[in-house]
């Protein structure tokens, strides 16, 4: 780039020079060489990432065409019209708005309450030192290693003498406290400098008030990247819900799309257009928060 | 983990300096962590507990009668444990290294200082982390329908095909890989470029200048410095094969002849479907001495080299 300035204006003062020229057609010529040494990477990354990307496009496609074009020769490649008759078959067959709007719902409530649950425990683990600390941070530790499913007969007949089946708050209410979300925030807060909490204690400021007015605030990133972790726990969740929700109308996404699955005439389209719907939200999600969604979803393993 | 421990500790001493600050700020600091305390204690500890206790009753016709370590003994002679395993293995030994090594390839190459769209590379390989599973495993199942599936019309284009890839045992769990790498690789990618990021650039010139080549640098220098990273992805994906569940409930439900059963399928079937719940305690107790033995492998591996 300097080079080729250089060049431009050595012409532009009208004195060609002859060992510029040279290297430039040198230059040239390396630049090719390293053209042809760097197309395989282009062409290996571009293979990756239209395989990333055949299955959204096909739930595109697919959900806007009738089921029997989805198995038809040939396929279709480009999106067809019957979005709004799929959209209007997806509706009757599942109640999906409703669906809908109960995996919004328990998502976003969940995310509320379990964020805060996560922000305050891991605030006191990282800032206080009191009795029993210790013991409850390895508690937290073990839980991270102990597999979810181990819970599940036990919360099932926790729930089932609660007389909770079949209700929302079965759903969510046993994994709001989340070792993973306490974990993620006790490592944000250890790096919180001690002096701003104490300059707002010698200010007079209640416990409480300095947690909400100066310590949230500053580790906003952190915060964000655990909401959205916890917001695509609970969208994702699929066993749980499962095995909680027996009535059509309770059901979240995933579990709507696994009775259309096993349907005796499998709409297909509709199914796409589900699983479609489905992804948005974390699409959405993901294409405006970037950077806290991957550390998020990484969790520690990265920082953003 | 061990590496925040010590600051910890030092902020600690402090506080005991200032001793009378300090006790009163022992209340704060439980009030804080109260709810998440008496949520674990009831939805975590007990349950944990009731399960351990369960495993060791068998119920027939509505009688229970303690049978002590029958339940475990069972998992020894269970044929469908064997086969749960089997698909936990084959995932392990075929599945977890293909992904990182692909996610290693495409890692390194997104990481070559001359090359153009890299933000926008990176986001389409993430892009699958993004999906939720069972709708992914929707899309997949009827990608890979046999009569007239997307895959099956573009095999057969060059002449391949039709392959029945959800009822045949081998092309069922070939299914699942697939299915289970496009959706892995790039969330693994994204954790290993971040690996090479760390890498000190002294590192590759001083191999440059010592005259190392571009595989030995590869191998000599990139790898050995991954090592932690690697550890780490190839763990948890170990466990996640282990605990699989949405993937093949939805893509084969566990078929065709439980080949592409695993660990967790087989608990949800045994507990849910036969409502044997005291081996189902039993299975989830062998699911947890197995996490157990891998995250343990891992503390092992990972302090060796430190």
């Amino acid at each position: 780039m300097t080079e080729s300035m250089v060049r431009q204006r050595t012409r532009a003062a009208g004195r060609p020079v002859v060992t510029t020229d040279d290297a430039d057609v040198e230059r040239r010529r390396a630049r090719l060489a390293a053209g042809i040494r760097h197309a395989p990477v282009y062409l290996v990354l571009a293979v990756g990432s239209i395989v990333s990307l055949i299955p959204f496009l096909w739930m595109v496609i697919a959900s806007t065409h009738p089921t029997s074009a989805l198995f038809g020769t040939p396929l279709p490649v480009l999106p067809g019209g019957e979005l709004l008759a799929n959209l209007a078959r997806l509706q009757a067959e599942t109640n999906f708005s409703r669906v809908m709007a109960n995996s919004l719902g328990l998502a976003v409530v969940y995310t509320v309450f379990s964020s805060m649950i996560s922000v305050m425990a891991g605030y006191g683990l990282a800032k206080f030192r009191f009795r029993g600390r210790g013991v409850i941070l390895g508690l937290i530790l073990v839980t991270m290693m102990i597999p979810m499913q181990v819970l599940l007969v036990p919360l099932f007949q926790m729930m089932a003498s609660l007389g909770w089946i079949d209700t929302y708050q079965a759903v969510i209410v046993p994994f709001l406290a989340n070792a993973f979300g306490i974990f993620l925030m006790r490592q944000a807060f250890l790096d919180f400098p001690d002096a701003l909490i104490e300059s707002a204690r010698i200010d007079g400021a209640r416990e409480f008030r300095t947690f909400y007015r100066i310590v949230l605030p500053v580790a906003r990133p952190q915060v964000a990247a655990l909401v959205i972790y916890t917001f695509m726990t609970q969208w994702n969740a699929f066993i749980w819900p499962l095995l909680m929700l027996n009535t059509e109308d309770n059901y979240t996404v995933p579990v709507a799309l696994n009775t259309m699955i096993g349907l005796s005439r499998v709409d297909y389209s509709g199914l796409m257009l589900g699983s479609l719907i489905a992804t948005l939200p974390l699409l959405v999600l993901f294409l405006v928060f970037q950077r806290q969604f991957i550390a998020g979803l990484l969790g520690g393993a990265v920082k953003g | 983990m061990t590496a925040s421990a010590s600051p910890a500790r030092l902020r600690a001493g402090s506080e005991r300096r200032t001793r009378t600050l300090g006790n009163r700020l022992q209340r704060p600091g439980m009030v804080f962590v109260l709810p998440a305390v008496v949520l674990f204690g009831l939805f975590f500890t007990y349950p944990l507990l009731a399960s351990l206790w369960q495993s060791l009753f068998a119920s027939h016709g509505g009688i229970t009668t303690f049978v002590g370590f029958d339940q475990y003994l069972r998992l020894f002679s269970d044929p469908l444990i064997g086969k749960s395993l089997l698909t936990a293995g084959i995932l392990l030994v075929v599945q977890v290294p293909l992904m990182l090594a692909l996610a290693v390839g495409l890692a390194y190459l997104l990481n070559q200082g001359w090359l153009r769209f890299r933000a926008g590379f990176r986001v389409l390989h993430f892009l699958p982390a993004v999906t939720t599973l069972v709708a992914y495993s929707v899309v997949f199942r009827v990608l890979l329908a046999t009569d007239g599936g997307a895959v099956n019309q573009l095999i057969g284009l060059v002449g391949l095909g039709p392959v029945d890839w959800l009822n045949n045992e081998t092309w069922a769990r070939v299914a699942l890989i697939a299915s289970i790498t496009w959706r892995w690789t790039g969330y693994n990618m994204v954790i290993i470029l971040a690996g090479l990021q760390s890498i000190p650039a002294e590192l590759y010139e001083a191999a440059r200048i010592d005259g190392a080549g571009r595989w030995a640098i590869f191998t000599r220098i990139v790898i050995p410095q991954l090592r932690p990273v690697l550890l780490f992805t190839g763990i948890t994906s170990t466990i996640g094969a282990l605990q699989l569940f949405d993937e093949n409930f939805i893509l084969t439900g566990g078929g065709p002849s439980d080949a592409t059963l695993t660990p967790v399928l087989y608990l949800y079937k045994v507990g849910f479907r036969q409502f044997d719940f005291g081996y189902a305690s039993a299975i989830a107790w062998l699911l947890v001495v197995l996490t157990a033995i891998i995250s343990i492998v891992q503390f092992r591996l990972s302090r060796e080299k430190s």
